[in-house]
């Protein structure tokens, strides 16, 4: 007689994901593993751990696409595995970037006769696209000082405290000063005079921009460029100006487009945007605009040799993904100027709705301008008892993303919150908005305040000085009776170390809000 | 009586399949934005029925980009493709993705790193940003060793061999430093450590040794350019390190020549950069940079995010970026594992070696490249004097191959190769083929009359055409026209010239 076994000796290959022993072991983080695993499993470990990564729509902190056309799904994932700088091999390619190139200096109003062929590149995004604007006008300087027999070792570039954060990795990879204009409370965009002012004949070039991220605001280009022409005639140093259009960019031309702000001004002599912005395209894309060819040194330029084909390039990145350039021609013929300027027209409807929104709550302050990005960005009337970043982690609660920041130098001792409007947040996710913040409001009003309790205990210990009296970054005025009250509390080492956490993280933002 | 009408304009328009409608009548617009919207599903077809024209990536034997993943992979890539990997606290699971990748690749390359100690890396673009970012770090470090030192620090320089990819030239002129390129020469076509170190002074920042140079796929000799300039250092105190752009060598040497020392086991070497995006088998747009230690990455260069209160230190010179290839890489690192990547560097190894036996038996050509080294065949003619290779490799784009050929850099520009990278998905009957293929092209060929001595007369005989007996050329005033001969015309010119092969 033979016993029957009752293990299961059925194939490892036919057990579902789940039933395998696969979803037992702990992934690896450190090492890579000895053994390979089946592909669905992989899959599936991979797809279930990404489940808990934040909802790309729900992002109301970013202005990175993330809605697409299923059409145009289609063709990114047909040209997936196609390596964009193949130019040789994928000549169509190729051309779609340099139409869409020509497309955006039109756009732009570049100088340009109707075939002539415009100057620019497409790039994996504004940082890259800012680096290269930024080492064409230090190459630039640096040749007019050569002949000039003047020294060439300081550049510096003048800009507002309200850069974007690629603005200082250029200044510091490419050993440039940055001068900042400080801004101040009311007045968040760069001040065209005081720009100027700062002006001197180590300036490589003065960069505006289209868009702030903090709230949205166009900066008065215009005026810097006629500022700038008044005091280039009196020196004769010829300082040229860069718009950082990186949002801006894709919606001027569309809903403003009298504003003048790009080649129209004689000394804007490069502009970049951001495809994967209003260009609405996913992330990895960016355009840079030169003038014309006298704005981009000839030296820069490296000439690729491909099976005998002549290619010049001028990019930092060598091989990349072609899908975001096919998109963004997809998108510029399919939407066509019609296309988008509907699209950023609802844009700013629903910002306007999200406004009113909170306008009629009573409870905030609203700090973006009507013209120029639409983002909502606003701040509580009263942050005594609870502060905008408590709204922001409640706010979490519901799905929403929206983040909360404290202001440059010099008005740092304000903070807001900021919902950028994409393409895909329509009116009745506005509506829900508003809902959930005033939901939001009624809890924390319910809430004792979190942050004096914590101040009080902080200031039990000495974590906090106070030379006129209690404050906190924030801004709270306490009254010296309070510190006598809670002598007698005992805390657990969790409690402590949250103290120290909240206190270091309000103390790091109060001093640096490196913002995007 | 009510005559009926039979308007054709009053059907809808979106009725009209798209090759009916009146959209692909009208030339594509070039130049301007169109004025009007188009539907989608003409917008689609549009644009892909033009890709048609591009070469097929997989027939693209030039490349040593990946291009081909497995279909569950490609479903988790669609699925974050609308994921921008530089918001950090909004995606946390995919930034640690990353890190989990950069301390992988960290352990693979001996990185001196303890068992709960985080490696020092980051995800790039490409090794082109990868290599950007390492020599800013050691130029940086130099400048402050001669600060501190009170030395002039405006002149650093860079050791390489002439045989390295573009991007190390791109880095030394937009960084502003010296780029010292050691010669080769017929029969040694990477970089001789003995005279790298000879080149080396005061101003070096470093030197870079490639594992798996571009045109041969040779891996240089790492071990001893480390010996040498230990030697060196020892006599002149410099300290000079050394970087290794392992882009192609990275994902290679560890799984089939494990004893290889060529990583951070050897001590000078301090940082090193690897493609994602080549033998990691992921598609275009993903590179690594890993550093020895904290040490090697000055903390100046370092910016610190701050996301909704977490602080995240970023070094890179992109910053929104799609995640898909971060999240690819990582697929492929666990579903593949060590033996994964052993078995399919050793498939390519052995293809490699079907097309060498087969080029070789035809008796007609030279192979270049090495047995151990990145799986790539180069091989030139053996007589150049009827056809060249650049005509072979003219003839095989008939047959669907693209095959580049390229000439030597100096001091080797008068050997010119063709060039086959044997990625994952070249198979064996793939080889056969191409052997075949090129067989019926040397025969085509050697039948031909010999092209080189008409080609002046063929330039002539157009200019004839053009010109309508009364002085003047025909202007093209079509631009694909006016596009098409200017490419034509610099072919002519510049055929045999080439630099920056990758």
């Amino acid at each position: 007689m033979v016993l029957s076994k009752t293990t299961s000796e059925s194939d490892v290959s036919v057990h579902s994901t789940f039933a395998s022993r696969y979803v037992r072991a702990s992934l690896p983080r450190f090492e890579m593993p000895e053994n390979s695993i089946p592909k669905e499993a992989a899959y599936q470990i991979i797809n279930d751990e990404l489940m808990l990564d934040g909802n790309p729509r729900l992002n109301l902190a970013s202005f990175v696409t993330t809605w697409m056309e299923p059409e145009c799904n289609k063709l990114m994932m047909d040209s997936i595995n196609k390596n964009y700088v193949d130019m040789d091999e994928y000549p169509v390619t190729t051309e779609l970037q340099n139409r869409c190139v020509n497309i955006i200096a039109r756009l732009f109003n570049a100088p340009l006769e109707e075939e002539e062929t415009a100057i620019g590149v497409g790039t994996v995004g504004s940082s890259e696209a800012i680096m290269l604007a930024g080492l064409a006008f230090k190459r630039l300087w640096q040749n007019k000082r050569k002949a000039e027999g003047k020294p060439y070792d300081k550049p510096n570039i003048v800009t507002g405290a309200n850069v974007q954060v690629c603005w200082e990795k250029f200044a510091n990879y490419f050993e440039v000063e940055l001068k900042e204009v400080k801004l101040r409370e009311g007045y968040y965009v760069m001040d065209p005079i005081q720009a100027v002012e700062m002006v001197d004949e180590n300036t490589i070039c003065v960069a505006a921009i289209l868009g702030s991220t903090l709230n949205g605001e166009f900066e008065d280009v215009k005026l810097l460029n006629d500022l700038l022409i008044q005091k280039n005639k009196l020196t004769g140093w010829d300082t040229p100006i860069h718009v950082d259009a990186a949002s801006g960019g894709f919606i001027a031309p569309f809903i403003y487009p009298e504003l003048e702000w790009d080649f129209r001004l004689p000394l804007v002599k490069s502009i970049n945007v951001s495809g994967h912005k209003y260009g609405l395209v996913y992330a990895g894309i960016g355009w840079v605009i030169w003038r014309t060819k006298q704005d981009l040194p000839e030296e820069l330029i490296f000439h690729i040799n491909y099976l005998g084909a002549d290619q010049p390039t001028f990019t930092l990145n060598f091989s990349k993904g072609s899908s975001q350039v096919i998109a963004q021609y997809y998108q510029l013929i399919r939407l066509g100027y019609e296309g988008y300027r509907n699209v950023m027209e609802n844009c700013r409807e629903n910002a306007i709705v999200l406004k009113e929104g909170l306008e009629n709550t009573g409870r905030f302050n609203i700090v973006s301008k009507d013209e120029g990005v639409p983002l909502v960005a606003f701040s509580l009337k009263d942050n005594s008892i609870h502060n905008e970043f408590e709204v922001s982690e409640t706010l979490r609660r519901f799905g929403w993303i929206v983040p909360a920041y404290t202001m440059p130098a010099n008005a740092q001792h304000v903070t807001v919150l900021r919902v950028v409007i994409r393409e895909d947040f329509s009116r009745t996710l506005a509506e829900r908005l508003v809902l959930d913040i005033v939901k939001v409001l009624h809890e924390l009003d319910t809430l004792p305040a979190r942050l004096s309790a914590k101040l009080e205990v902080a200031e039990e210990n000495n974590l906090i000085i106070h030379p006129n009296g209690p404050t906190d970054p924030a801004g709270i005025k306490k009254d010296n009776n309070n510190n006598n009250n809670n002598k007698g509390i005992k805390k657990t080492d969790i409690e402590v170390q949250r103290e120290v956490t909240d206190y270091w993280k309000k103390y790091v933002l109060a001093r640096k809000a490196a913002v995007c | 009586m009510v005559l009926t009408t039979t308007s054709i304009r009053d059907s809808e328009e979106s009725l009209h399949c798209t090759f009916a409608s009146r959209y692909v009548q009208e030339s594509l617009p070039k130049f301007k934005i169109p004025e009007r919207s188009m539907p989608k599903e003409a917008a689609f077809q549009i644009v892909n029925d033009e890709l048609m024209l591009d070469g097929n990536p997989r027939l693209n034997l030039a490349s040593f980009v990946s291009t081909w993943m497995e279909p569950e992979c490609d479903k988790l890539i669609m699925s974050s493709i609308n994921k921008n990997y530089v918001d950090m606290d909004e995606y946390p699971v995919t930034t640690e993705l990353q890190n989990r990748c950069v301390n992988m690749l960290a352990h693979l390359f001996h990185a001196p790193v303890g068992d709960d100690e985080t490696a020092v890396g980051v995800g790039t673009v490409g090794s082109s940003e990868a290599i950007m970012l390492a020599g800013l770090a050691f130029k940086r470090k130099w400048q402050a060793r001669r600060k501190a030192e009170g030395k002039p620090f405006d002149k650093p320089n860079i050791v390489t061999g002439a045989n390295v990819q573009v991007c190390w030239e791109k880095f030394a002129r937009y960084f502003e430093v010296e780029l010292k390129e050691v010669k080769l020469k017929e029969g040694y076509y990477v970089m001789d450590p003995a005279k790298a170190v000879e080149m080396v002074d005061e101003n070096t920042i470093c030197v870079a040794a490639i594992l798996g140079s571009t045109l041969t796929g040779e891996f240089e000799d790492v071990k001893l350019l480390n010996e040498l300039l230990t030697k060196k250092n020892k006599e002149t105190g410099w300290d000079t390190p050394i970087h290794v752009d392992a882009a192609s060598g990275g994902f290679i040497a560890p799984f089939l020549w494990p004893d290889l020392e060529w990583d951070f086991r050897l001590p000078l070497v301090k940082s090193i950069n690897v493609s994602g995006h080549k033998y990691g088998l992921v598609y275009a747009g993903v590179g690594w940079v890993i550093w020895r230690s904290k040490d090697d990455l000055p903390d100046e260069l370092v910016f610190h995010i701050n996301y909704l209160g977490s602080d995240q230190p970023t070094f890179t010179l992109n910053f929104s970026k799609g995640s898909y290839q971060i999240i690819a890489q990582y697929y492929q690192l666990i579903r593949l594992g060590f033996e994964g990547y052993k078995d399919i560097m050793e498939n390519c190894l052995a293809n490699a070696k079907v097309l060498t036996d087969g080029i070789a038996n035809m008796g007609r050509f030279d192979i270049v490249s090495k047995d151990v080294g990145v799986p790539v065949v180069a091989f030139s003619l053996r007589d150049s004097s009827k056809y060249t290779v650049f005509e072979v490799s003219e003839h095989l784009r008939r047959f669907g191959w693209i095959v580049p050929a390229y000439t030597m850099p100096p001091d080797a520009e008068h050997i010119a190769v063709l060039r086959v990278v044997i990625r994952e998905d070249f198979s064996h009957s793939l080889a056969e083929r191409l052997v075949s293929d090129i067989e019926k092209i040397l025969t085509e060929l050697d039948t031909q009359p010999s092209r080189l001595p008409t080609i002046s007369a063929r330039v002539t005989a157009e200019e004839v055409q053009n010109d309508k007996g009364d002085g003047l050329h025909q202007f093209h005033t079509d631009i694909v026209e006016t596009q098409k001969d200017i490419i034509k015309h610099w072919r002519r010119i510049a055929g045999k010239k080439t630099s920056g092969v990758c």
